[in-house]
């Protein structure tokens, strides 16, 4: 128990590690990425290898010819222009909302979207090199650029974000060629490394920010249900891509706050279950606490 | 609050502290949002002015058959790449950041691989979006550019040489490109074969493009906006209008007065200078019809 705290902040998971054994306290950062990367793989399947498993990209794709999904929020993008989707992207959209409102809305980024991959090794890296400094955005500021991002194409009649969104740009540029993408993904990079503590995914994103809507009473949600276990040592703070999440649900027993993370913008990536050598987090859901 | 407490001097109690506190915060919860909403209207202004100018399509690369017009089709393709993946050509690309397409916007380049106009397009079929319009079931009646032989210096057919290959390999052939005979002024006897689009019926598939045997094509699909004129609104052609309502829809013309001697008319639709018929048989005239006579008279007068 004695590692300086400044030392143990650079490896949270030490502990984890040595208590739980190398798996239990990677298990669902190894999922989630296997998952992300599963996805990228199903629709690079068709232009590599020639199998169409999955057509299209995250924007609206088709799934063995039967199962249509459209991203919401792109959708709504258009819709504010005055365009109505067809029947199979009202079908796309329908089941994509109500899978993320069940499993939490922000599950999109922790298990899907190619930038949370970027960004979990830009705070890792920035963990190594014992950054500290930080400019301070408002966390709110994502709120304000969905607003905008839905205002300007009423105003244009273009889908604007999209010729920004680092999400989709991504994504699409592996599936279909990244032209000079790269270079935003970089910047990203970058920036959340040297200019702002997880400042993209935490901060910014308009995307993020929408799906954290989605996700307000989700099912799915992460409970403290072993909160008097917890010894302080900070790990969870540490390694949570959404900090202030976790306090209420951890610290707030003497105030009566229940033990389940109950806020929309959790992402629901399960990175504080694994480096908890206390194991005071589970998924749990809603209904049981 | 008194004015001390505002300008935050010697707060004593603790309520007052806690009152200090809560203004401090509230104004830092003003100022950041201020700050934010800002910066959050420059950015809207910065891209809203880039989509702007992201937004011109350049000539020379095609949107998809059934695509809307250009403004509309902006704000209505999601940028999936559905309709890319379903072409059984794979002609279709998205574009790619620092491409002059719209970010992520599907188009193809005639000269390297054109449309080949499937019978099921099923390109539109699989747009979510009706980006790719449904509403197009033949794809006859795509209009996704428009052929134009813009090189009528380099294309052979107008050196009079006989190449035909754009009119051969259209999809819509012998009515989008037609062969016109005109004459060739060069050689003097021979006729030039040129083709011509019209674009009632060609579908800017591009295979015309593709095709050109030249190393760079003469004959090229452009955006329709940029290879058809409009004449204004009011304009009408007589004939065709005339056509239209079975005879003239103005009064016939007065005819006009000509100044002639009396008995001779003027006809000034075909038959031109009219004598009266007495006119015509009397040719009085001082020579004779047979040119001998004027010979013997010369004669005459040499042998006086
Ligand atoms: S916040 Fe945005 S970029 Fe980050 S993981 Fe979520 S969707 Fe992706
Ligand atoms: S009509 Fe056929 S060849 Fe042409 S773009 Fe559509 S799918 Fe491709
Ligand atoms: S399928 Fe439709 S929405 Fe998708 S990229 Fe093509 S035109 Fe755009
Ligand atoms: S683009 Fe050329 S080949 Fe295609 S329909 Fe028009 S004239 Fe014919
Ligand atoms: S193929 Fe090219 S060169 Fe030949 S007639 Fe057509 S436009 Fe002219």
């Amino acid at each position: 128990m004695m590692v300086k705290s400044s030392e143990r902040h650079q490896v949270p998971s030490q502990q984890a590690v040595e208590k739980k054994g190398w798996w239990r306290a990677h298990k669902w950062f190894i999922l989630r990425r296997v998952v992300q990367l599963g996805i990228l793989a199903l629709f690079l399947a068709g232009p590599l290898l020639g199998v169409w498993i999955v057509k299209g990209n995250m924007a609206s794709s088709l799934t063995l010819e039967v199962l249509a999904l459209s991203d919401p929020y792109v959708m709504l993008q258009g819709l504010m222009v005055g365009h109505f989707p067809t029947t199979e992207g009202l079908i796309g959209i329908a089941i994509v909302l109500v899978f993320y409102t069940l499993v939490g809305g922000r599950v999109y980024c922790s298990w899907v979207c190619p930038v949370n991959i970027v960004t979990d090794t830009a705070a890792w890296v920035r963990r190594k090199l014992g950054i500290k400094v930080s400019s301070q955005f408002s966390r709110s500021s994502r709120y304000w650029l969905l607003g905008l991002t839905l205002v300007l194409p009423l105003i244009t009649g273009v889908i604007v974000w999209e010729l920004f969104n680092p999400v989709s740009l991504m994504f699409r540029g592996i599936i279909f060629g990244m032209g000079w993408a790269w270079m935003v993904i970089l910047a990203i990079f970058v920036f959340d490394i040297f200019v702002s503590q997880r400042g993209w995914c935490g901060h910014l994103c308009p995307v993020g920010a929408f799906y954290s809507l989605l996700g307000q009473k989700s099912l799915v949600r992460v409970s403290a249900y072993n909160r008097e276990q917890c010894d302080d040592c900070n790990d969870c703070f540490v390694v949570c891509p959404e900090p202030k999440v976790i306090r209420p649900a951890l610290k707030g027993a003497d105030k009566g706050i229940g033990s389940l993370i109950d806020e929309g913008n959790c992402t629901n990536c399960g990175r504080c279950i694994d480096v908890c050598d206390e194991d005071v987090f589970k998924f749990s859901s809603r209904f049981k606490g | 609050m008194s004015d001390k407490q505002k300008r935050g001097l010697s707060v004593s109690s603790e309520g007052e502290k806690a009152e200090h506190k809560a203004v401090l915060s509230r104004r830092k919860f003003m100022g950041d949002t201020l700050k934010t909403a800002c910066g959050t209207a420059l950015l809207g202004l910065g891209m809203g002015t880039y989509s702007r100018q992201a937004s011109s399509f350049p000539a020379g690369t095609i949107r998809p058959p059934g695509a809307l017009s250009e403004d509309e089709f902006l704000g209505a393709c999601i940028r999936c790449g559905l309709c890319v993946r379903d072409c059984p050509y794979d002609m279709l690309r998205l574009a790619e950041l620092g491409e002059q397409v719209a970010l992520g916007t599907p188009y193809f380049v005639a000269r390297e691989k054109p449309c080949e106009m499937c019978e099921d397009i099923p390109c539109a079929a699989a747009c979510p979006t009706n980006a790719l319009s449904h509403e197009l079931k033949k794809i006859e009646d795509a209009r996704m550019g428009l052929a134009v032989l813009i090189d009528q210096e380099e294309c052979i057919a107008f050196q009079g040489l006989r190449c035909e290959v754009c009119f051969n390999v259209c999809p819509v052939q012998g009515e989008a490109i037609t062969i016109e005979m005109h004459h060739n002024r060069r050689s003097g006897k021979h006729a030039m074969f040129i083709p011509v689009v019209h674009s009632d019926t060609c579908t800017g598939c591009g295979k015309c493009e593709k095709a050109c045997i030249l190393e760079e094509a003469a004959i090229k699909v452009l955006p329709t906006h940029l290879a058809k004129g409009l004449p204004g609104t009011h304009y009408r052609l007589g004939w065709e209008q005339k056509d239209k309502a079975g005879g003239s829809l103005v009064k016939p013309d007065i005819e006009h007065q000509y100044n002639l001697p009396e008995g001779v008319r003027y006809d000034y639709n075909q038959g031109g200078l009219e004598l009266p018929p007495e006119a015509k048989l009397e040719h009085d005239t001082p020579f004779s019809s047979n040119p001998l006579d004027s010979l013997k008279k010369l004669q005459n007068q040499e042998n006086k």
